[in-house]
């Protein structure tokens, strides 16, 4: 059978925002689904409020709705657009769950719309717990006792009759929200409740544990023929208990006889089967290491973060031929991407080994327990290759970001045994290198085995790690030893520190004895066939497969794992970056080791290579492909950072050079070169102890930002109002010492804006300029923002293009500079300067249709801005507004607070798009999954600063709009000035109403982040409620906008981004 | 200890050796399986073969007492990219230096396997040396020269004197080639009363035992050479029901008039493709053969041909268009690899009770 000719167009659903649990997979999902459909001559519509994706830009779907994903939205697009299907498949839970409510809802029929590669049935039956079980049982697949509750009894019924440890899962959730293993009564009250809440249908799942049996996971296809495939099967370093999405991940399975993995297949392929898939599918089974006995523990029946690195892993596009299967191909009439000759129904072979490891949050919220369990907890990942365990273990460890270049980890050689061993029942992130350490300090593999559970294979391989360690450090440097320490995945750093030998002499060794790494081919067959694709990755062996071209080539740096503050804009640049090198007729070589994104897919670029972007890595791909030059600007901080290194050893950076890099982020230095230039910057002083720190005051007066040069256990910056704030920070925040002195500078209150602005070297190109809702002090990541400027005077716009452009031209910038200004009524002040990608600009570049980065890159291969179609200076202003709104991962993340401050902790970000601020605002909270209220009070509880008139004015507002509002005692007094109403109550009443009167907060803490405090309960209370909680008062005023219009009942217009700006 | 590989055209690569002390000479082939070295190594097909494994870490899980094809090693030698010295599973009771040791089977282990399966690729499997017993390059040489591959190996895979495996089911005259424990396995599990003849077995003694069907074995070697098969093959063609599996395949083929050839590099491995024309669906296959049925050569001796392999087209399945036999090149019986054909051996059943291949 060949494709549905009746198809002419298809909707696809995007996953809207990052949040933990769903990330960069399903750009790079929906992203190739739209690309394998729109190939076949079919009209793509997609519908998704990230603004931050390759998936939303011209040139992927034909036309693109930047719109909410809520049912009404959908309903209008669907009934506007009248697509043939929908593929629900390819959006995450998001995509599924709204799919669901159309199909439920009767609309898809009411429309004629089909809904293609699931059906609702297979849904239910994936999804609804008990559903499952009953397929499950009916097709023979064991699955743990379990039973379905939605009330406290049966929970405490259930744990009677099986014994702990009992596993809790609310059912209709994502990334196992509100999850966790209850070994004890306490434990499963606390966790069943919360699961209830967190139920889209207030239902968990009980289950027997089987927490220490081996996690395997198959990736599974199947066609509307039956025919069914293996793609990728992996193996959790991490027994159950840790959740998939928590843990060191392997491909292909390592310790599985034949007999089990193909029973494990055989499962796989029945259940596929059962639910009659027609697509991808994950299916997650325990296996117990000691009789092989196994259950199945979960299915996700559409393509997930799994099937993204089963992809990456085997180099078999799931997405893509998913789609094609929805179209109606069979898999044996689609041919291997990968070697274009061969058969795509095939499985794929791997003769390289796969290490996926998380990138966790924890060093940005310091607060956040570290525990790994059911609930995930990672923002993002990286995926490391070789044809070692060990090599793609330390590779993975290198790829983190996190300083580490090994297994050996400084704070925990310093534990006592005692302390390590409980460090490794923690089971925290840390686990790996605490019983490295342990191993180290000569403990057997069996006895780590029986405290973890980690198979012995695992164990044994880190013992490897180990005993090489030890011969560098006790043993003569030899030609045998330096060879061994390469190929079992040492980087130079790490061998040096150990063996003492120079960096010189490390060289010679090298260079006389040829040991460099050699690049193999990821291929799909283990070499059986030829093929074309243009993937490696590196690793110490005999054959160099990576052929040069002749062409000029340029090599893009990408920008790592998806983490707070990094996120998929930057992967989004890269991208962009690669298409417009390809279009300028260079070679484009990308760098990169996130399995996410689609920077990684073999297709984007002419050439990808799987590393670390550290150093020694970069430096061996240069040497390999002696580019022209390599972009930095693109990937964030992460390929940034490189920039000092690689300039230092002679390579050519495009655009941008180091010196100005250095100049730009260096705060003193940049200061002084602001003073010279004349343009205003926040004073600011170094100081090392108390006194110096309280002269500053003297000279500079309250609010203060003050900030560590080095960040302790997380508590970074903070605004302080008082001598009482700032000598608590001071003590309690952190350790002042000469050598971690801390950074004090003016705040300056005011509205915030990001410029961003692409530069030749002599003029600029600033697409438009976006300005915070919120105030100074919360981190631009975190601020709502807007464009065109909603409130920023017409001279002060002038003056920060002004500025842009005389600093831009002072540091030379060559490509793309973002610029963060404040406005303090009469100045404008720079509060920073990067120059490079920001996260605006994607934002930037849909909104204006200006393309940033394809400038840019021209622009850093010479070519001027005046000869390009969009000129130079301030673009103009179109004729809609955008808004930014961030997303906060406050329900996966328990013991983190929601409040804004001037650290960043969105995980994500979606833009409302309307005509006028009002319609945008609200579309963006929609967007975001804010609840917004009709009617129900608010609590409201204001630290001094921000009791003023201004804030008065906006509590009248929610009062007029029929709020009751309830404060403490303090704010209560505030408020009565103002003769606003307002019904005092305690905190412990606070806490009670929540959920119930209370359906809103309005809640300016003293301290953000503070577990323990009354505040941060009541937050935390709130939110898992899905209740808003506003910790800003101009976010309180913005929200009110969202807040008329709903009550208004204005009935909202969904247009293609297009279409907005051929209103222009 | 070194551990050295030496090819045929000059070609030659040092590892480290593990397993015996030993030195073989072998035809070179690699297989793309992930899982089932033990079972690979046991399977009297690699007979005379030196074994490249393109999954690089092997013996992960040991090696343990039920995974074996055969009593022992058939293959000359293991060539891998790094070897797992602690094993892990609950089966396990060696590790794979000590079993290749105690079978007496050199091992070479780091060394670039990928390297040397482009090579096979490239150039087709080719005659090799493999020693651990430190021999250099010039003596692997003059070994190489002087030895020929033997061709007919299935002789003496086969000969294992005539045996019973009884069942309730049908009778059936098994002619070995070389056969594999999991297609007994297979055959007994469902029942079949199964009589295994050695090979050279005249068809006259096949039949006295009245058989139900005729199944022809898998076996190593070049299925031209084995004259004898294919004679018996002939006489008992329309005799009997007849299911031939891999070796059993090309032997059928040869029976009819057809002809073989060999291939480039075979296909061995779990992971291709193929489809059934009749059903019209596809099937991931366990495979391992140097051979393949000429298509041309038996579509004009009254054979329809009915599985194709995806990925070359090549003839994986056939049955004859009047007599009640049919064939295929690849495993059913999986061991290792997957499950998902093994409903031909029900068919093999069926036919017996009447119905039609």
């Amino acid at each position: 059978m060949a494709k549905n000719g009746a198809l002419k167009k298809l909707l696809i659903i995007g996953s809207g925002p990052i949040i933990i649990g769903q990330a960069a997979e399903f750009d790079y999902a929906g992203t190739q689904a739209c690309k394998a459909i729109r190939e076949e001559g079919i009209e793509t519509v997609l519908v998704n409020s990230n603004p931050a994706t390759i998936m939303t830009d011209p040139g992927i779907a034909d036309r693109v709705y930047m719109e909410p994903l809520t049912e009404d939205a959908m309903i209008a697009i669907l009934e506007k657009e009248r697509p043939d299907g929908i593929l629900a498949g390819f959006g995450g839970q998001t995509g599924l769950n709204l799919s669901m409510a159309l199909e439920e809802s009767g609309t898809l029929a009411r429309l004629g719309v089909r809904l293609l590669g699931v059906n609702r049935d297979s849904i239910k039956r994936a999804e609804d717990r008990e559903a499952f079980k009953e397929l499950m049982l009916s097709i023979g697949e064991p699955v743990p006792q379990s039973a379905i509750a939605t009330d406290m009894e049966s929970c405490r019924a259930f744990a009677r009759e099986v014994g702990y440890p009992v596993i809790i899962r609310p059912a209709y959730t994502l990334g196992g929200t509100g999850g966790g293993i209850a070994s004890r009564d306490a434990e499963l009250e606390l966790l069943a409740r919360r699961g209830m809440e967190n139920s889209a249908i207030g239902q968990i799942l009980l289950e027997r544990s089987v927490a220490g049996w081996k996690e395997i996971e198959y990736e599974v296809m199947r066609d509307a023929k039956d025919n069914c495939i293996i793609v990728c099967g992996m193996e959790n370093f991490d027994p159950v208990g840790v959740h998939t999405g928590d843990s060191i991940v392997v491909a292909p399975i390592q310790t599985l006889r034949d007999e089990e993995y193909q029973m494990l297949r055989d499962a796989s392929l029945k259940i596929i089967r059962s639910l009659e898939i027609e697509g991808g599918c994950n299916v997650q089974f325990a296996l117990n290491p000691e009789n092989s006995e196994y259950v199945v523990i979960e299915v996700n029946p559409r393509v997930s973060r799994s099937s993204a690195l089963a992809s990456k892993a085997a180099g078999y596009p799931i997405a893509k031929l998913a789609a094609k299967i929805a179209l109606g191909y069979s898999l044996d009439e689609l041919k291997n991407y990968v070697t274009q000759k061969t058969s795509a129904c095939f499985e794929p072979t791997l003769d390289y080994c796969v290490v996926k490891f998380p990138k966790w949050p924890f060093d940005k919220f310091g607060a956040a327990s570290r525990k790994l369990g059911t609930q995930m907890k990672a923002t993002g990942e990286v995926m490391a290759i070789s044809r070692t365990f060990e090599d793609a273990l330390l590779k993975a460890i290198t790829s983190l970001e996190v300083k580490l270049e090994g297994l050996r980890v400084d704070s925990i050689s310093r534990l006592e045994d005692g302390a390590l061993l409980c460090k490794i029942d923690a089971c925290d992130d840390e686990r790996l290198f605490a019983i490295a350490e342990a191993l180290r300090r000569g403990e057997s593999v069996e006895a780590l085995y029986a405290r973890t559970r980690v198979d012995p294979w695992f164990l044994s391989k880190l013992a490897n790690i180990v005993r090489i360690e030890k011969a560098l450090a006790e043993q003569e440097m030899t030609v045998e030893l330096l060879r061994e320490a390469e190929r079992t995945g040492f980087v130079d750093n790490e061998i040096l520190r150990l063996s003492g030998v120079s960096r010189a002499v490390l060289q010679d060794i090298r260079i006389y004895n040829d040991i460099f790494p050699v690049y193999k081919m990821v291929d799909t067959c283990g070499g059986e066939f030829e093929a074309v694709t243009p993937y490696f990755y590196s690793c110490f062996d005999a054959e160099d497969e990576s052929r040069v071209s002749k062409r000029e080539k340029i090599l893009v740096v990408g920008s790592g794992p998806i983490r707070i503050g990094q996120g998929i804009e930057f992967d989004y640049c890269c991208v962009q970056g690669v298409w417009a090198i390809k279009e300028l007729g260079y070679e484009a070589i990308i760098i990169n080791n996130n399995p996410e994104t689609v920077s990684t897919d073999f297709d984007t670029s002419d050439k990808l290579y799987f590393e670390a972007l550290h150093t020694d890595d970069v430096m061996n791909v240069v040497k390999k492909e002696r580019p022209l030059g390599v972009v930095l600007q693109l990937g964030g901080q992460t390929s940034l950072n490189l920039a000092e290194n690689l300039a230092k050893r002679g390579i050519r950076i495009l655009g941008t050079q180091f010196k100005a890099i250095d100049l730009a982020e260096d705060r003193e230095k940049l200061r002084l070169l602001l003073g010279e230039m004349g343009i205003p910057t926040p004073a600011g002083y170094s100081v090392t102890d108390e006194a110096e720190a309280f002269a500053v005051v003297g000279k500079l007066g309250y609010p203060l930002v003050v900030r560590p040069s080095y960040v302790i256990g997380g508590r970074a910056m903070q605004v302080v109002y008082s001598d009482a704030e700032l000598k608590k920070y001071l003590e309690e925040a952190v350790s002042l010492s000469a050598e971690h002195p801390v950074l004090i500078d003016q705040y300056i209150e005011g509205r915030e804006t990001d410029v961003d602005a692409v530069a030749d070297g002599e003029d600029i190109l600033i697409p438009g300029l976006m300005e915070h809702v919120e105030r100074t002090g919360v981190h631009s990541g975190d601020s709502i923002s807007v464009y065109p400027p909603h409130t920023l005077p017409n001279e002060a716009a002038d003056l920060l293009v002004e500025y842009t452009r005389r600093i831009a031209r002072r540091l030379n910038v060559v490509g793309l500079i973002n610029v963060q200004y404040a406005w303090a009524g009469e100045r404008v002040y720079v509060i920073e300067v990067n120059p490079r990608a920001s996260r605006t600009v994607p934002i930037l570049s849909k909104v204006t249709g200006v393309p940033m980065v394809k400038l840019a890159v021209a622009a850093m291969l010479g070519k001027k801005l005046r000869d390009s179609a969009y000129g130079v200076g301030l673009y103009r202003k179109m004729k809609l507004c955008a808004v930014k709104v961030p997303v906060f991962s406050g329900a996966k993340l328990t013991d983190v607070d929601v409040a804004l401050g001037p650290e960043m902790r969105s995980t994500g970000e979606v833009l409302g798009v309307d005509k006028d601020f009002a319609a945008a605002v609200y579309k963006g909270f929609l967007a975001a999954g804010m609840r917004i209220p009709l009617e129900g009070g608010f609590y409201v509880g204001l630290r001094a600063p921000d009791q003023s008139a201004e804030t008065a004015e906006t509590l009248r507002e929610y009062e007029r709009r029929g709020f009751k509002l309830y404060a403490s005692e303090g704010t209560a007094r505030f408020m009565e000035k103002y003769g606003i109403k307002a019904e005092t109550v305690r905190f412990d009443e606070v806490m009670r109403k929540t959920g119930e009167e209370i359906c809103g907060l309005i809640n300016v803490p003293e301290v953000a982040n503070k577990p323990g405090s009354n505040s941060f309960d009541i937050r935390r209370k709130a939110i898992e409620r899905g209740l808003p909680v506003l910790t800003c008062m101009d976010t309180a005023k913005a929200f009110l906008e969202a807040i008329k219009l709903k009550k208004a009942g204005v009935a909202l217009q969904y247009r293609t981004l297009e279409e907005y700006l051929g209103d222009a | 200890m070194n551990g050295i590989l030496y090819l045929e055209d000059g070609t030659a690569f040092t590892g480290k050796g593990f397993g015996a002390r030993a030195t073989r000479v072998g035809e070179l082939v690699f297989n793309t399986s992930m899982t089932g070295y033990q079972k690979i190594l046991t399977d009297p097909s690699y007979k005379g073969q030196i074994l490249n494994m393109t999954y690089p870490l092997i013996g992960n899980y040991g090696i343990n007492e039920t995974d074996y094809e055969s009593e022992g090693i058939h293959a000359f030698g293991l060539v891998a990219k790094d070897i797992a010295l602690s094993p892990s599973n609950n089966r396990s009771v060696m590790n794979i230096d000590e079993w290749l040791s105690l079978q007496n089977v050199p091992g070479v282990w780091n060394v670039d396997t990928r390297m040397i399966t482009k090579k096979i690729r490239d150039e087709g499997t080719v005659k090799s040396v493999i020693s651990t017993e430190g021999i250099g390059f010039a003596e692997a040489k003059r070994l190489c020269d002087e030895s020929a591959l033997r061709q007919d190996l299935m002789k003496e895979a086969g000969a294992k004197p005539r045996f019973r495996m009884e069942g309730a089911g049908c009778r059936v005259a098994v002619l070995n080639f070389g056969i594999k424990t999991s297609i007994l396995r297979a055959l007994s599990a469902r029942g079949l009363d199964l009589h295994v003849f050695p090979y050279g077995s005249s068809a006259e003694e096949m039949l006295t035992i009245e058989p139900d069907g005729i199944f022809l074995s898998n076996g190593p070697g070049d299925p031209a050479e084995a004259t004898e098969g294919v004679e018996t093959t002939r006489a008992l063609l329309g005799r009997a029901p007849l299911f031939g599996i891999c070796m059993g395949h090309q032997i059928l083929a040869l029976a009819v008039g057809g002809r073989t050839y060999k291939m480039k590099y075979g296909h061995r491995g779990g992971n291709h493709g193929v489809r059934d024309a009749y059903t019209d669906r596809s099937a991931i296959t366990s495979q391992n053969h140097g051979f393949a049925v000429d298509e041309r050569s038996v579509l004009a001796r009254g054979m329809v041909i009915t599985h194709k392999n995806l990925n070359d087209d090549t003839v994986e399945g056939m049955r004859h268009e009047s007599l009640p036999a049919f064939s295929v090149q690849y495993h059913p019986e999986a061991s290792p690899g997957p499950n998902d054909s093994a409903y031909l051996f029900d068919r093999f059943i069926a036919m017996m009770k009447g119905g039609k291949a």
